[in-house]
């Protein structure tokens, strides 16, 4: 089993406990975080292959992972916005209680 | 397979783990901030030192701490015993476990991954500076302006609103 292998293996552990923990958490924040998660392994992925990869020089894969940062940062910006809000209308941040449109 | 990479993969996984397995919101967010740090650190071992220390400025520096305001916020003071996970519990780690299942096949079968590692690729601070004000400085705008909507969203949608406009 080589190094590429391990990170490669460890990025789809990353994502699937992320993709677990947005089904299954109950909290909205928890949600979010799991999405994050997902959004930290594909970035574990791009720089795998960015150093693995035949053309390291031409930074591809670190441009990536940077572009995929600052658009996780807006990502949750917005999104912990959107919780916050809807706090204020039903009182809970807690997703099966969450069931009605008009607050 | 180095001993530092075992370390680091096993010290991201278990912040990972604990971040979506434990009941109290501010645990989670202190296991995260574990995995982010064993991420940063494996970007560092990767040779991406501008992405590892930015992974810990955005993440570890921001991210969490805003999950952090927006728990404190939110919280209520007295703890619920029911459970921390939704009524489609099974569900939902079933297919987790199966994508985990299709993605380690893959990874483990594809002819890809048993590449040598080549020499000496190091993504230094300034070629990096040169690419994104020259290749990708177009890119580089564009995410300034994304950020900057996003920042104003999320205050407008985070807004109290006045009574008698909504």
């Amino acid at each position: 089993m080589s190094s590429l292998t391990g990170y490669l293996l460890v990025s789809a552990l990353i994502f699937s406990i992320g993709l677990a923990g947005a089904l299954t958490r109950r909290s909205a924040i928890l949600v979010l975080i799991g999405i994050e998660l997902m959004l930290n392994a594909a970035n574990l992925n791009f720089i795998a292959f960015w150093r693995y990869g035949p053309n390291a020089q031409a930074l591809t894969g670190v441009m990536f992972a940077i572009f995929s940062i600052g658009i996780a940062a807006a990502e949750a910006a917005v999104g912990l916005g959107i919780v916050l809000a809807v706090y204020r209308h039903s009182k809970t941040t807690e997703l099966d209680r969450m069931n009605s449109m008009k607050g | 397979m180095t001993a530092t990479f075992l370390i680091l993969a096993a010290i991201t996984i278990a912040g990972t783990v604990a971040t979506m397995a434990m009941r109290n919101l501010v645990h989670c967010v202190l296991a995260l901030t574990l995995g982010f740090a064993g991420l940063a650190a494996l970007y560092l071992q990767l040779g991406a030192q501008f992405v590892g220390l930015t992974q810990i400025l955005v993440y570890v520096g921001a991210v969490a701490i805003l999950a952090v305001f927006v728990i404190m916020m939110t919280q209520k003071p007295a703890q619920t015993t029911e459970s921390i996970f939704s009524s489609f519990w099974l569900a939902g780690s079933l297919i987790a476990a199966l994508v985990f299942a299709v993605l380690g096949w893959a990874i483990v079968s594809s002819s890809t991954s048993s590449r040598p590692l080549p020499p000496q690729a190091e993504a230094a601070v300034r070629p990096i500076g040169d690419a994104l004000m020259h290749r990708f400085v177009l890119p580089l705008e564009i995410m300034g302006l994304l950020l900057t909507a996003a920042l104003i969203g999320a205050v407008v949608v985070a807004m109290q609103e006045k009574r008698g406009t909504a």
